[in-house]
This record gives structure tokens, sequence and C-alpha cells, in this order.
């Protein structure tokens, strides 16, 4: 792999950029590997870089059905944060952020990871009330969070209404500094590439069908387009198509899937310097780097596969947009796309072992696993690695819905994850 | 009047200047012009500068397909938008337009540095470099990038404008006035369809009005046109112009944009600008037709160079020659026809040059006739020019090597790379569509919908083609809806029927590492960045797509995406199906805000609920409080009160005399039928089998995991009906879950379920006087404590007002709610204020509520439980039916976890320091001096000043907490710590009393 610098870019300047190496080999499925992670999403590629460089496990392959980075990591709106109220998931998010911080210097890609500060609005007691306690369980642990008045929230986002007058005016907003936005491709790329340059194999095109299972109960390997791979070891990480996976193992998983829509408008000069979300009026926005403004909300209300989502969610969500930010009535929305998310009774994720061993599972991350990516990656590996859960996850398992110890951010979360 | 303008042609008034302006200067152009063609009409072919290389651009097509020609436009304060497109947007008069993306000026950009350092800024170069020093990226590297990046600016102040949206259902849409859909239309409502023809323009005719000289059923072009006008007008058909289908939903829901107010001179008093239509369709007809397709050669994006198509399209329908000398490239037909019409309009044509060696005999002879140059089996390998092409450089191929270069002095190029079927909004239904080798093109193939597609959107060229199309598909949408159609043929003279080959970057002798032939014009993408990305082990389309950027342009790929495709395909040595097709993505065009959002705008954003005692609250100063949608009093300040003094107030009077609550937005569903008191047992954790008619019971509602969802006090009216009352915010959600499981679980009960929240005014007398208040109110009903005990419900009068009487307590003092059907709410509200008048009655709002519940210890839930609550924890165990075979949540109830020791439970936490008032949502610990993370052992739910108490009180979940009562705690503030002592969260009359009296 030859090392992304500013003196390679000059030198390959100057060869007509002829030079530049593959980032991944488009590899063949072998007969058999160690460990064989089903997805090549942020995570899937994330756990066999994590798995080959800390735990020396490299006869890896990532199996994707279509194009790595395609799903999800590819499709969501690219917030990063870690003020989440419960500790378990201030643990695995803030977990999450701290390798963020150092994510374009460990892969030697530049995943643009921009800490821009994630603003979050309050437009009732209730928000208030909900925005102030994950401020102060924040703060106790470890993670930055702070309130702001609406005149504070304003200076740090000055296209941000504060009008009284408002139909739900801004009473006040919780600011993580620390949180912000990536480039999502590049952040599956970055990965990828430096997992292949450790010796995963990443098969693009190749549908897994089944999980397949010997007599005594473990994973012997999976069925896929191109023939059975055998692996003792399966990590699932495959987004909203997880259930359907498990399934072929006989687990059944506590997931439904739904639509989530984002769209973006047409580039334009900065005019947005930070990423503002609202629960309340129901929307949020940042800026890309290319200048678009990058909107989303929440999921459609039916389960469905189709990654097409309908007008009216689109409709609503530009209103919160004008609502919070009226100067962009006129901005252009340029396109708008769905994912297809899978979302656990409590909202919380679903990582680590499950009743079938050499089986693990790494999905349930709704709306929010972007900003995991790292994070999740790094704990499924060892997971996988060491057949036990690393400390992070060990609360995210899958017997949390039978014994209830559920960790349950929808009820302070409300929407917007 | 300008030389570039041709008397007499186009569809423009040549008697009606409009001025307008374009950085600063000022032109005239014609009514009836775009901006561009104005623009053109007055020699400016420079109008922006690229997004990445910041290079010169002029205009290339005369649609909305137009990459380059992106401008702000602005008609007095508020009205200022970007990145408008100078070829759609109408020139009006007074229309001030400027350039984007430059510093200073258009012809003066400094960001062309960037064009020069190009080598360095291929594909995908800032993924490989400003990683170090770490921590620069968002504080150097990236604003540097960002000011460089986006193209307009946005909008900065508040829009005057308003937006509009409309529903609209009809048999067929046809989509695209051009021949096809005119047939289509006139096909379907011949056959007694109702039809809607939405057209993205001003007007009809799509390509026949910039092709005058055919002849159709013996009528020119525009003659026909305009009978097909009146025909359609006759038939019924209604026409949308100036309407952009702008994407296609489930079950042929097509979602419309018109723009009303952006062609007129000055904007009509309260029009709307844009109204948003939602259009289900029985049948839909895409004849959205073909977009012309550039060719990639090296400088093909100097100002100056066009699409032919356009270039034909401005001199018909605007009466505009682009230039003075053409010179024409080309692997395509059409061009050759546009090359004629512009030399008998007076543009020298400088050579033909065709990428092929056997065209057709007869636009040869003709081109020969006419003495034109030509160049067949020729390639186009540069231009010359800075901020306007001035020659061409064109190279012979031989045996598939490029011969020497020879240059062709001109003042515009006219390319033609052939035409891509426009089939946006089908693949928006996930229709399929499979390659078309010949045409080089991918064309419908297995639909989703009830859509047919027609013309040359199925790939078929010329005009008689299309209109027999277009006439079949119309036919066969009205026979799908039962119709018996008729699809009439037409007779086409003059017709301009052709074909073409497609190609990747055009053949050249230059080093294609070194070559600058752009394929997306906007987005500054190159071939060789194409190939760069195929070489960097990109296989996917998608994955060349987002490491170029081609196709994600203001354009959408309209103009790259083919052209894209077969160089990544020809890089890969693949069939193009093979590499694939990145997914059209809604809205067709970009769409303004405002269109999505319509009506829903400040005080419309969202309906705002208001109580039929509202307006007494507002003409008696109360603050308001937003919960939910409803607006709720939430003080009544006398004077100079703040919040703190009012409400102490407020509770001192129902503490010691009366006082008036507006509870009218508490949910209330009625749940009636045989069934209802099973229904109750199985949805509430409290037994209602033996709650007698005329009883109240305070229920307790979980969710299937055992937690809390809402509560609220609920009365037998009689043995087949109950109000329920929910929380104010609860209410909608409680009755979806009730319907949920009445229709999916439990269908065999004999139960109906209706929403009174708004059929009832409910007013709460509480206080030692309400019931001297009421009594000289009430007929029909004994209230007095033996007749009508605490938790009881009456129907009786009140005020002379027919009323449903509870008898309940949510301030621990004496209290009444009385329901009273919600058109009387205020003359009740009325009456009881009168009637309260010597006793001091005093109307208090929901921060006093909620400090005299607290005082209490009654729960808000939402509040003091946030869906990790149990009823155990909650302190409600005494509201579970535990002889009940079962109820929603019981099941879960006995899950390890929910019975473990060490849950949080609900106490009261009384501060230490007695005026200190602990924040809700504040962290509770026991060691305050433990480093970080900190063990949090629960948190403050409320918190509040007592006036009765004289001191602050708070409630809480701490772990364990009914067994730590008397024990203390932390409090970390943020600015120090306070500890607290866990209590009894019922601080006042704790024997209930004052209830009782």
């Amino acid at each position: 792999m030859t090392r992304f610098s500013a003196l390679s870019l000059v030198r390959n300047a100057l060869s007509g950029n002829r030079d530049w190496d593959q980032q991944w080999p488009d590899a063949q499925p072998k007969t058999e590997y160690d460990v064989i992670i089903v997805g090549a999403g942020g995570h899937g590629l994330g756990a066999a870089y994590y798995l080959a460089k800390e735990h020396g496990i490299t006869n890896v392959a990532v199996i994707e059905k279509g194009w790595l980075g395609g799903g999800n990591t590819g499709r969501n709106t690219t917030i990063i944060r870690s003020n989440y109220l419960y500790d378990e998931s201030a643990r695995l998010y803030d977990h999450a952020l701290d390798l963020w911080e150092g994510l374009s210097q460990e892969l030697n890609y530049n995943v643009m990871f921009s800490q821009r500060g994630v603003l979050m609005l309050a437009h009732n007691v209730h928000d208030v009330q909900s925005f102030q306690r994950h401020v102060y369980a924040n703060r106790l642990n470890g993670v930055d969070n702070q309130w702001l008045t609406p005149r504070q929230a304003k200076e740090f986002c000055p296209i941000l209404n504060i009008s009284p007058d408002a139909r739900y005016p801004v009473m006040g907003a919780a600011l993580q500094k620390r949180a912000g936005t990536a480039r999502h491709d590049a952040v599956a790329w970055g990965y990828a590439r430096a997992a292949a340059a450790r010796g995963v194999d990443i098969i693009q095109n190749c549908p897994v069908t089944a999980i397949r299972r010997g007599a005594n109960g473990a994973v012997e390997g999976v069925e896929t387009a191109r023939g059975f791979i055998r692996a003792k070891k399966v990590a699932v990480s495959a987004a909203g198509h997880t259930s359907v996976i498990m399934e072929t193992a006989g687990v059944r998983l506590p997931l439904e899937s739904y639509p989530l829509q984002a769209l973006v408008s047409e580039p334009v000069k900065p005019c947005m310097p930070c990423v503002v979300m609202s629960n309340a009026v129901h929307a949020y926005m940042s800026q890309s780097d290319k200048g678009e403004l990058v909107i989303g909300s929440g999921t459609d209300q039916y389960t469905s596969y189709s990654q097409r989502g309908g007008l009216p969610l689109i409709e609503h969500t530009l209103a919160a947009i004008c609502e919070i930010f009226p100067t962009v009535t006129r901005m252009r929305m340029l396109r708008k796309w769905g994912g297809i998310v899978d979302v656990t009774p409590d909202r919380s994720a679903i990582l680590g072992k499950t009743p079938v061993p050499g089986l693990y599972v790494n999905c349930g991350w709704g709306t929010g696993g972007f900003k995991a990516t790292p994070g999740a990656g790094h704990v499924l590996a060892w997971t996988v690695a060491k057949d036990e859960p690393h400390p992070i996850n060990a609360p995210f398992t899958l017997e949390r819905f039978t014994t209830g110890r559920l960790i349950d951010e929808a009820a302070a979360a409300a929407v917007a994850h | 009047m300008s030389r570039f303008r041709v008397t007499g042609k186009g569809r423009v008034d040549h008697h009606a200047p409009v001025r307008f302006t374009f950085d600063g200067k000022s032109f005239f152009g014609l009514r009836g012009d775009t901006l561009a063609s104005a623009l053109l009409a007055n020699g400016v072919h420079l109008v922006g500068r690229s997004f990445k290389y910041h290079r010169p651009r002029g205009i290339v097509t005369a649609g909305s397909e137009e990459p380059n020609a992106l401008v702000g436009t602005s008609r007095g304060r508020g009205r200022f938008e970007p990145n408008t497109r100078a070829t759609l947007q109408e020139l009006r008069s007074g229309l001030v337009a400027e350039s984007q993306n430059r510093l200073p000026s258009l012809k003066f950009d400094v960001g062309a540095i960037n064009d020069a350092l190009s080598p360095l800024f291929s594909a995908g170069f800032y993924y490989k470099t400003f990683m170090w020093p770490k921590g620069f990226w968002d504080k150097v590297y990236e604003p540097v990038i960002r000011a460089a990046a986006g193209l307009g600016r946005a909008p900065e102040t508040t829009d005057p404008d308003r937006y509009a949206s409309r529903h609209a259902h009809t048999d067929v849409l046809v989509i695209g006035a051009g021949p096809a859909g005119i047939a289509a239309a006139l096909a379907a409502a011949k056959a007694g369809a109702k039809v809607v023809l939405a057209e993205e323009t001003a007007e009809i005719g799509g390509a026949l009005l910039s092709d005058p000289e055919v002849v159709i059923d013996g009528a020119k072009a525009w003659n026909w046109i305009a009978a097909r006008a009146a025909d359609l007008a006759e038939s019924g058909v209604r026409v949308m112009t100036r309407t952009t289908a702008i994407g296609y939903y489930h079950q042929n829901m097509i979602g419309l944009a018109e723009r009303l107010t952006d062609h007129l001179d000055s904007v009509p008093e309260n029009a709307p600008r844009e109204r948003l239509w939602r259009i289900r369709a029985r049948h839909v007809v895409l004849a959205q037709g073909a977009i012309e397709k550039p060719l990639v050669f090296h400088g093909n994006d100097r100002p100056g160079v066009m699409l032919a198509g356009a270039a034909q399209t401005y001199l018909h329908r605007f009466g505009v020659r682009v230039g003075d000398s053409a010179a024409v490239v080309t692997s395509h037909d059409s061009a050759w026809h546009a090359a004629f019409d512009l030399q008998d309009a007076g543009t020298g044509i400088a050579v033909i040059v065709d990428t092929r060696t056997d065209v057709r005999e007869d636009l040869v002879a003709e081109a020969e006739r006419r003495g034109i140059r030509l160049r067949l089996g020729h390639t186009a390998t540069g231009t010359d020019g800075r901020l306007r092409v001035s020659a061409l450089r064109i190279n012979p191929l031989r045996d598939g090597s490029v011969g020497n270069g020879t240059k062709v002095f001109c003042d515009c190029v006219l390319m033609c790379g052939g035409w891509t079927p426009s089939l946006h909004l089908f693949s928006h239904t996930k229709g399929t569509l499979k390659w078309d080798a010949e045409n080089t093109a991918f064309l419908p193939d297995r639909k989703s919908e009830a859509v047919e597609i027609a013309g040359a959107g199925r790939g078929l060229w010329g005009y008689g083609a299309a209109l027999d199309d277009g006439a079949k598909a119309g036919a066969l949408a009205a026979e799908a809806l039962g119709l018996s159609a008729a699809a009439p043929t037409h007779d086409v003279r003059q017709d301009r029927p052709g074909t073409g080959t497609a190609h990747e970057e055009l053949p050249t002798d230059h080093d294609r590492g070194h070559t600058r032939a752009f394929v997306d014009f906007q987005n500054d993408v190159t071939a060789k960045d194409i190939r760069l990305a195929v070489r960097e082990g990109m296989r996917s389309i998608e994955h060349v797509k987002r490491y170029t950027t081609t196709g994600m342009a203001t354009d959408q790929g309209k103009l790259s995406n083919i052209n894209g495709l077969l160089i990544a395909s020809n890089a890969l040595g693949k069939e193009p199906p093979k590499v694939g097709l990145t997914t059209f993505r809604p809205p067709y065009t970009p769409t303004t805000f405002g269109t999505f959002a319509g009506y829903h705008r400040g005080a419309h954003f969202e309906v705002t609920r208001k109580t039929p005692i509202d307006s007494w609250a507002a003409e008696n100063g109360a603050v308001w409080e937003p919960v939910g949608q409803w607006r709720r009093a939430r003080y009544f300040p006398q004077g100079s009160e703040d919040m703190d003094d009012a409400v102490a107030r407020e509770c001192r009077a129902v503490r010691e005399g009366v006082g008036l609550f507006d509870a009218s937005t508490l949910g209330k569903i009625e749940v009636t039928g045989p069934d209802a008191a099973e229904f109750m047992n199985r949805m509430y954790t409290n037994p209602w089998t033996k709650l007698a008619p005329g009883k109240l019971r305070y229920g307790v509602l979980l969710g299937e995991d055992g937690f809390i969802r809402d509560d609220g006090v609920i009365g037998r009216i009689s043995d087949h009906r109950f109000h329920v009352t929910t929380t104010t915010g609860g209410a909608a959600r409680v009755l979806n879950m009730m319907e949920d499981y009445l229709q999916t679980e439990w269908p065999d009960l004999d139960v109906w379920l209706t929403s009174t929240t708004e059929q009832w005014a409910v007013a709460a007398l509480n206080g030692p006087k309400a019931r001297t208040v009421l009594d000289g109110l009430v007929e029909g009903l004994d209230i007095s404590n033996e007749a009508f005990p605490m938790m009881s419900v009456a129907d009786c009068t009140v005020a002379g007002i027919p009323a449903r009487l509870f008898r309940l307590s949510f301030t621990g003092e004496l209290g009444y709610e009385i329901n009273v059907p919600a058109r009387h709410g205020r003359a009740l509200w009325e009456a009881l204020m009168e009637a309260g008048k010597a006793h001091g009655i005093t109307p208090y709002g929901t921060e006093t509520m909620h400090v005299l519940r607290a005082e209490k210890g009654f729960i808000i839930v939402g509040q003091d439980t946030d869906g990790t609550v149990t009823p155990d924890d909650a302190g409600l165990d005494w509201a579970i039916g535990k002889a009940k075979p079962d109820f929603v949540g019981k099941r879960s109830l006995a899950r390890p976890d929910l019975v473990a020791q060490g849950r949080r439970q609900l106490v009261g936490l009384l501060t230490q320091d007695g005026k200190v008032r602990l924040d809700e949502g504040a962290q509770i610990v026991d060691d305050p001096n433990q480093p970080t993370p900190m063990k949090m052992i629960g948190h403050v739910t409320s918190s509040y000043h007592s006036a009765t108490l004289g001191r602050s009180i708070a409630m809480a979940v701490i772990e364990n907490g009914r067994a730590r009562m008397g024990e203390t705690v932390h409090v970390p503030t943020g600015k120090g710590v306070e500890a607290a002592v866990i209590a009894s969260a019922v601080f006042y009359d704790p024997e209930g009393g004052r209830a009782k009296l």
C-alpha cells in the first residue's frame, strides 16, 4: 500500500496520476477463513481492520452483497456525537469519539472528521428537563455537553431562529463541542484500504444467503452466491438485513426495519457552522464541506425494506427546517434518498455473542450507527477474537430483551438519534 | 438590437424589450426570453465559474439540465436565491442576476489558481492529504476548502413569499408536453379519461418548438401545436405549464412543483410563489423526451462550447444566434440539422466534424450543396480561447490512430454525442432498465407501477415515431381504465429522424494522462479522473460516482451519467450494464424548500390547539407554555409578578381558598360496549370489574415491556361505558395503542373507542372552598361529601349547563373536575369565576398545578417517569390488579431485571438548604468526591419552590430509594455540590384528609 502524503500527491501529479495503487484488491473468495464478517459497511470493515491490527487475525473475509459502503454507511447524514444519557451508551459512543479523533492518521486516509459541534434545541419545558438531564449525566460521565441559552445558541449558529414568536420557540440548547461530522464514504474506503493492506479479503457483489451450522450447533460457514465458504467464526453486521440473515441460523432478533430518508440542498458558500438537531420541531441540519445542506429527520411511519420513502415526511422535514432556519426557504433540495434502519425495542444496539457458538451479531443501531463506526468495529473485533464481549459492549446483549435490562435511549432521545 | 438576435425568428415578442442586469451591467432582452437566451442575444457566453477549478464556463444547454449557467437572482429584499438555472428562468423586467463562485469578478477569479494546480487536485485528492499535523483538518484546511467550495451564497434574509400546496386526482397524468405527451393526452382524453398534462417549461410543444419546419398532418409545427392546444382545452385536459414532475412515489402518486410568480414582472399581492401538487393518477404516461449528451474532449468546457440542440433551440424558440462562426462536432445526425438551420440564419459554419465515416448520404449532400466544410471520421482534440472559445482543434482518425491536428477558427462549438432517454421518474418507481447497445442507452424494462413510457424515452427518434407512440401510450392508459380508445397515426413531413454512435472520451493525440476532457462540467470531473478512480479500485459505478463526484452536481448527472459510465466501463473492460447505473434520486430538478414546506410556516407550522377557555386566559394575561401541539396557560401574573411570585400566590389561593384550572387538554377516550370492562382489565394494570358505575379509579397503563406509558383517572359511567382520561401529551398515543390491541389482538371484544378530548371542556375547581363555590351552581345532584364522596362521577347541570361532574383531586385539596360540552366551556368558566368572586377564586396555570401535585407526590408521566419506570419503581404497586389473569405488560413485570434489587425508585428529596432549588435532570451521587466517570445513583425528576412549605422540594428516582429514607445524598450542580436528604415524596398532608373534606 502506497502511503498517502502531500509528497505522494505531488509525485503522482507530476506523472499524470498514473501510478496510484488499487486501494483494495477485488478479492475472490477462498474456501476457508478464520473469520467471516457479513456486511462491508463501516462497522464490518472496521471490525476486520481491528481484528487484523489488534488481534493478529488476518485470515478474514468481509463479504458484501453489493458494493462496500453502499448501505447505511453511504446513506446517513454523518452526524457524530456521544452525549447519550445512559452510562452504557455514553461509554460506547465516547469510545467511538475517541477513535474518531485519530482515525484519519490511524488509517492514513482523510475521513474529514470535523468537530463542528452538535447543538440540540429544546422547544418546551419537557425538552429542557430532558436535555439538562443529559448535560448533568454526561458531565459526571466525563462526556462534554453544555447548556446554552437561546442567545448563546444563536451566537454559535447565527442562522438559527430564536424568536419568541416562533411556533415552538427555542428555550435553550445542549451543545457537545467535540461532536461533529465526517465524510461517510471515506470511512468505509479508509477501513477497506487499511484492512486489505493487512491481508483482509473484501469480497463484493457476493450475497450471503445462509449461515450453515454443524451437527453440534456451532457455525461452520456461510452459503453465498459464489458457493459455501467455511469459517468457525461468523459476525453478521448487515444493518437492516441482519434479521434476515440471522434467521437462517435460527436466531430471531427483535428488530423492525424502517425507511429513513435524508436529503441535501444545492451547494452554497458556508452558512452553517455546526450541526443543529431539534427533536420537538423534528429535523436536523448541517453543511457538508462541499457546501450542501445535509438534512434529515425521523423514520417513515411504516416498516419496509424498500429504499424509497414517501413525500409527506420530506414535506414535514423541510417545513421544520424552514421553521428553525427561516432564511433557507428559497434554497433548493438537490436530491433525497432512503436507507433501511434496524430498530430495537429500546433503540440501542445489539453487539455481542449469540446463542449459536461462533456466531456474533452487530445490529440494531437504528438511525444512529454511523457515529459508532470505529467504536463498534473495535469492540466487535475484540468480541470475535476473544469470544467474549469487551467491557464496553457487554451490556449490549441480545439477552437484555429477555431479562429486561434495557438501555432505553428512546425514552430520552425521543426521535433523532 | 443585438446582431445575435434574428429578426422574425423565435417565439419572443420582438417589440417588447425587457431590461435586466447581469453582474451590475444593464442589458435588454425580449418578452419570451429566458435569462440564458437574453444573455446569448447580447453576445454573453461567460456566465459562471466551475466548482473546483474555477474555470470560466458558458451556457451549455437550453433546459433544466444546465450545469454551468447557474446565477444568483433577486427581486428586492428577501427574494434572493442562489443557483438559479439561467436556462429555465424566464426573463422578467428588472431581473437582477449575478454570477457565482468567483472572486473578485467573473473575468478575473483568483480561485482559478486551482486550475493551474489541477494535477494535484485529482479525483479523491482530499482523502490523501490534509492529515498533518493532526488537528489541522477542521481548524485550518477545512475552512479554506469550505470557503472555496459551494456555488452561490445562501439567502440571508427571511423570504417574504408564500408557498402553497394542493392534492389532485386524475385518470391519466401525462408528464411532458412534447409531441409524444400531447398525442398521449389527446388519445386518453378523447377516450373519455380525465387527463392532466404537465410541462416543465412555459409552453407546450417540446422539441417541436425548436423545429418549426416540421409538417404534421399538413400543418407546420407551430400551427399544429396551436391547434392541439385548442383540442386539449376542448377535451377538458388540464394543461399545467411551468410545472415540473419532481418525484414518482408509491401507488402512482406524483409530486409536481408549479412555479407561479418567478416569471412575472412584479409579484402579485399574496400570490404564492410556488405550489406543490400531489397528484394521484390511475395511470401515468411519461413522455419526458431525451437529453442531448456532450462529447468528451480536451477543452470541451470552454465558454462558447455548447450542445448543438441547444443552439437550435436558441435560434428557433428565442430568435438568437449563439455565434457568428460555429464549428460543429458530432457523432449523431441531429447536429447536422442544427448546423443547417444556423447557417440559414446567418451563422457561418466553419466545419462539421463527425466522428463517423459513414454518415447518411442526404445529410452529406445537403452540406456539400451548402458549401460547408466536412470532416468525416475526425475527432476533436482541443479548443483555444480563455473566456470564450476561439478555435477548435480537429484531427483525422485513420485505422484507429489519430492523425495531425489542424485548427478551425470559430466563436462557438456545437457538440452532440447522441441522446439519453430521460427516465428519471421511471427510475424513482424502481422500475428496471435494460441496456440497449444500439442506442447506447438504458431503456425502460420491467414496470412496477401503472405507467407507460412514450417517445424518445423508449429510444424512438423522430417526430412521427414520437407522435404515434404517444398516441398509443395514451390509448393504452385509457384502455387500462376500461375505456375504449383509439391511437391515431400521424403524417409527418420534413421529419428529422436520426441515428448516431456513442463515445467515451474522444480519441486524441494528446497524452490522456494530461487531457482536460470534462464529463461533469459543474463538478469539474474529467475522463482521466474517472480512469484514476477505476485504477484505484473503484469498480462499482456508485464508487466511481462518489470518489470523483461525477453526476453529483446540480444537474444530477443528466449530462454526464452515460459518458461517465462509458469511460468507466471502458477502463474496467466491462460492458456498461455490468458496471451499472447510479440511482436517479428525486427531485427531477432542484426544488425550493419553501415548495415542500407549503403552508406549514410560522404560526401554521403546526396547528396550535386551544381549549374553549383559551380566549379567557388570553384576555386575562396568561403566560403560555407549549405542551405538544396545545398551548396552555402556565401562570397568570398580576402587576409586576414574575413566575415565582405568581405561582406562589396561585398555590396559596388553592391551599387556603379556591382556585380554578383549565384541564381541557387532558386526553379523553370513551370506551363503550358490552366488553368494555374486560377491555379495560386487559389494557390497564388495575382491576375494573368491580368498580361500580358512578365511581372513579386512578388507572396505570404499561407498555409490553412493563414500563409506565400513561396514567389518568377513569370513570365508570355505566356498566358498558368508561370515561378514560389520559395525559395531555399521551392522548393520541394511548388511543392508537388501544385500537392496535383491539383490532389485532382482541378483535373478539365488543368495544368501541371514541376520542372525546375536544368534545369536553374541563374546569378543575380546587381548594377548601370548592364545594362552597360549586354548591349554588349544581342542579340535579347532591354534592355533599356524604352523597358525592371522593372518587365519584355523576351527571348533573352546572350553571345550567349539562355536565359530567368528577370529584377527584390532583392538588390534594377538595376538588372537582367539571366536564361540559366544549361549546359551553367559556360560559362555565365565567360562571365559576363569578360564583367564586366572593371567595377570592384564583385562576391558576400548569406551573402551579405542577407544584401542587409535587407537594402531594403525584407523578407526571414523562417527567417523573421516562419509559424505564415500573409501577413498583414509582410506588404504584397498589394499582396493579394482582388477581387479574393478564394485562398489557404483566408478563414483563416478572422479568429478572424488573424485580431485581437496586432499581431506581421514586422518592422525595429535600436539600439541606431549603432555599436551594435543584435543577430538574440533575444527577445524584453518593460520593461527590469520586473521580469521573462518577457512579450515578439517580436523578432529580421534579423540583420546585413550595410556598406552602416555605422551602424547596424535589422528587427523584434513586437506587433502592425507599429503603434509604433519611439518608443524605449529593447532587453536583456544576458550580458545587448540594447535599440532600431522601424523604417521602408526599410532602403535604400525608394522611390525605384535605381532599376528603
